[in-house]
């Protein structure tokens, strides 16, 4: 079976420096999508990312990054948009830190660009009809 | 040429008459000319769709066999109190309102996920409701306890009553200080991070009326879906708000109360709303028609959102403090091109209210007109205007002191020898 996840990685300072995506890759197969990064070496990193593969090598894949010491966080957590609930009032523009909202000049709709979502979970509570909804 | 109420009513009854919203006027009249827009245009649809705390419902509940007398006892619907201090099984629930058990901002910001506003939305959406309630017993209504589930369609009236909504302009919330603090505006992040708004702009209805020339009590509108009617000025009517030469106010002005049948409204515009840090509310759709009865009148609605300004002011300090301090002001027009200059500095901007809904609630009601569903109806008395002299005042507060003194002095007086 084939798993599609968002994870957020979060790297202890000693091995920012490893290459540890380069080997999700070659030894177990797995293909990856970095949404947001920031890891340079010698300090502590996050990493978020789309990561995909057969169920089995994506297993092993995360057994590994925990055997190497990266904390993974929220595995699989998500933010999605109901949109029943979102009135397209706009107050979450100017919360996410990524811009994964927008305004569409022509309807003034509020547009939610799922993939630059990093799951930090602000607009869940921020948003006043509590459209933003938090899977685990 | 001037036209009446009457005349419109009777072109509406013949599916006649000519309706347009307030964004479509804009154009249309521009193209036209007044005049001729005057004489062609009956009707100008307004909408707005936005969190309005001054909302509320009263609902009579029926009687219980034997009878409960809840005035005076203790209610709760899903948890969420309401107010009994009316008749016998009258309540009245308020869109703030909040479960007793509810941390607040103990745990700050708190959150508020549920409240008044989201028992109005249940209610409107046909669920169940938990009704609690504890009474003190009388001869003529001995019961002293009440568990029940409660539906809108069985319960004999459900009355929407909003004491204050459809602000006629408002503030642009910003935060000067350095950490995040959490408003009714949203949250608002350090060092002017971000600003928030509060109006439809052109199409917000008093924006498009802005002397109350045809809007007044008894005004019929679109109410939540439903049909609803204008029951009074809302409080903290300020109609002697600062103007701009165009009569729009550039500050907080008018405001209206509504009153409305709240089992033909839908609940995708009384929305349960939660603002963090702050409390619960309720989003509430309104749109309010405006006949064209003159060219002055249509002049009105031609209203853009580059001709009007609202107040930049700051949560952190100015508004807490009661402060009149403004940090300058802004057109609808700047705010809703996603930045404005403040200090110098670019900052990103947000709305509270929903232009998209507001359009569609000006499109709805311009269908129910153009389809004769929907009648004007005549004013019975007129909102107070700015000759009106009315403002809004702060609280004058006095020592209570003052009170037990005078009580002192009457009654030195009164046991006096005559
Ligand atoms: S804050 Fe919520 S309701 Fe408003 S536009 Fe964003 S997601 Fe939609
Ligand atoms: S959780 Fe919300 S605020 Fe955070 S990144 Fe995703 S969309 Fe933006």
């Amino acid at each position: 079976m084939h798993v599609s996840r968002r994870i957020v990685l979060h790297f202890p300072p000693n091995i920012t420096g490893q290459p540890v995506v380069y080997r999700l890759v070659k030894d177990f197969g797995l293909t990856f999508n970095i949404l947001k990064a920031s890891v340079s070496p010698g300090e502590e990193g996050l990493l978020v990312m789309d990561l995909s593969g057969e169920q089995n090598s994506y297993d092993k894949g995360i057994k590994y990054l925990t055997e190497v010491g990266v904390e993974i966080q929220s595995l699989s957590k998500d933010v999605v948009r109901d949109e029943s609930r979102c009135t397209h009032c706009g107050v979450c523009i100017t919360i996410c830190p990524t811009e994964a909202f927008s305004l569409e000049s022509e309807t003034r709709q509020v547009l939610f660009d799922h993939n630059k979502c990093v799951v930090c979970g602000l607009c869940v509570k921020a948003c006043p009809p509590r459209a933003m909804i938090l899977h685990f | 040429m001037a036209k009446t109420i009457a005349e419109i009513n009777e072109k509406i009854r013949k599916g006649k008459a000519v309706v347009l919203t307030a964004e479509e006027v804009i154009n249309i009249a521009k193209g036209k000319g007044v005049s001729r827009a005057a004489e062609e245009v009956d009707v100008v649809t307004t909408g707005t769709f936005s969190p309005m705390c001054g909302s509320g419902v009263f609902l009579n509940i029926g009687h219980s066999r034997p009878r409960i007398k809840l005035g005076g006892g203790k209610v709760c619907l899903n948890d969420v109190p309401v107010y009994t201090g009316i008749a016998a099984v009258d309540i009245f629930l308020g869109a703030t309102a909040i479960p007793d058990d509810d941390p607040r901002n103990k745990f700050y910001p708190g959150e508020f996920n549920y409240g008044g506003g989201h028992v109005i939305e249940e209610l409107v959406a046909g669920k169940d409701i938990r009704l609690t309630a504890t009474a003190y017993g009388t001869d003529c209504y001995p019961r002293k306890k009440l568990e029940t589930l409660i539906n809108i369609k069985d319960i004999n009236e459900a009355t929407l009553f909003n004491i204050r909504n459809a602000y006629q302009n408002y503030n642009v919330g910003v935060n000067l200080s350095d950490k995040v603090i959490y408003t009714y505006m949203g949250v608002l992040k350090p060092n002017l991070g971000n600003a928030h708004y509060a109006t439809a702009g052109q199409l917000s209805p008093l924006f498009n009326d802005p002397y109350y020339k045809t809007i007044g009590v008894g005004t019929k509108i679109f109410l939540g879906g439903g049909v609803g009617y204008v029951a009074w000025h809302g409080t903290q009517h300020n109609p002697t708000a600062l103007r701009g030469d165009n009569g729009v106010p550039r500050r907080g002005a008018g405001t209206l109360a509504v009153i409305g049948d709240l089992k033909q409204m839908k609940p995708q515009w009384l929305i349960g709303t939660s603002m963090l840090g702050y409390g619960c509310t309720l989003t509430v759709g309104i749109g309010v028609p405006i006949p064209i009865l003159s060219e002055e009148i249509l002049r009105y609605t031609m209203v853009t959102d580059a001709d009007i300004l609202a107040p930049i002011v700051d949560y952190s300090e100015a508004y807490s403090q009661m402060k009149p301090d403004i940090l300058g002001e802004v057109s609808y027009a700047e705010l809703k091109s996603g930045h404005i200059k403040i200090q110098g500095k670019d900052v990103l901007t947000g709305s509270l209210s929903s232009y998209p809904k507001a359009k569609e609630i000006a499109g709805i009601l311009k269908k129910w007109i153009e389809k004769g569903e929907f009648l004007l109806t005549e004013p019975v008395a007129s909102l107070p205007g700015a000759e009106s002299g009315i403002t809004f005042k702060p609280l004058k507060e006095r020592p209570i002191v003052e009170w037990e003194q005078n009580a002192r002095l009457q009654k030195n007086s009164t046991s006096l020898p005559a």
